[in-house]
């Protein structure tokens, strides 16, 4: 009974990212607005990171930032800092890309007027119907 | 709450504290080099680049109804999936995990001996992984490269029109 409760509870900070990190695929997908898609996909990428972090957390341990010069001091618990170092890189590139993606918002706002999926959708269908019936026209 | 507000902004600005609010996370979980980056990038940049596209574009999003059922029912199973996943896992903050059986330590070992930094995050960050910070900068260039190809025919598409 005891080793149950402490599995869950050892377990229970990996599966609250999960739950938010689901929370952001649910606003990518069940939403049309294109602004809220990419706030999901944030909230997603955010999850990710801490999940990540997570992992190199230990019990008692401070950040990983020495505190005497020839480091081997026993006493001191590090927290693993590889993926610190990791998600620094991941945080820039999910900054750039979430950059990318806006301007590509603002242009798609530029050509079609909205940024609803449903309408994008639907200009689109009905520009290829006019297609294909010009095309017949033309046979 | 993102799922039901109407008005961007306030999307906008809870994505803004999320952020933060994560920033806090990463500094409870020892990552203060993360922490800071995530409340300068995430909460700061983020917030302003999104702001100025809803400036560009929409504050109120339309009213529409899309069906909710398939997009739960993907979610679960996802969620199920990773849930069982981590079912193997150690436990949070172990001593004795893989993660922190191998490299970590030997990092803390020689960073300062190599570098003579005492910050290891920084240390491994601009030496050991030096290429790969880098490559990161390459990245950011063809994204703002990209952004402004995307954005500097707005203009003149408007005048031809």
């Amino acid at each position: 009974m005891d080793s149950n409760l402490n599995f869950i509870f050892g377990h229970l900070p990996y599966w609250l990212f999960i739950i938010l990190m689901l929370s952001g695929l649910f606003i990518v997908v069940s939403r049309g607005n294109l602004i809220k898609k990419i706030v999901g996909l944030n909230i997603f990428q955010t999850s990710v990171f801490m999940f990540y972090i997570s992992i190199g957390k230990m019990k008692g341990g401070t950040a990983p930032i020495l505190l005497d010069k020839s480091a081997n001091n026993a006493a001191v618990i590090y927290s693993n800092p590889l993926p610190h170092v990791l998600i620094l890189t991941a945080i820039v590139v999910g900054i750039a890309t979430t950059a990318l993606g806006l301007a590509l918002i603002i242009k798609i706002r530029e050509e079609y007027d909205t940024v609803e999926e449903d309408d994008i959708q639907k200009m689109d269908q009905n520009d290829l119907k006019k297609y294909n019936k010009k095309n017949v026209m033309e046979t | 709450m993102a799922l039901t507000l109407k008005h961007l902004f306030a999307v906008i600005m809870l994505s803004g504290a999320f952020s933060l609010v994560s920033a806090m996370l990463f500094v409870v979980m020892d990552a203060v080099d993360v922490a800071f980056t995530e409340a300068a990038v995430g909460a700061g940049v983020s917030t302003v680049l999104m702001l100025a596209t809803m400036a560009l574009t929409v504050r109120v999003q339309k009213e529409t109804k899309k069906p909710i059922l398939l997009p739960l029912v993907v979610v679960c199973l996802v969620g199920v999936l990773l849930i069982y996943g981590t079912l193997d896992m150690p436990n949070f903050g172990a001593f004795d995990s893989p993660a922190q059986a191998h490299l970590g330590s030997t990092y803390l070992n020689i960073t300062y001996k190599d570098m003579g930094i005492p910050n290891v995050v920084t240390g491994i960050l601009a030496s050991y992984r030096g290429y790969d910070t880098l490559g990161e900068t390459v990245v950011v260039l063809t994204a703002g490269l990209g952004v402004i190809l995307l954005l500097s025919g707005l203009k003149g598409r408007k005048d031809k029109e």
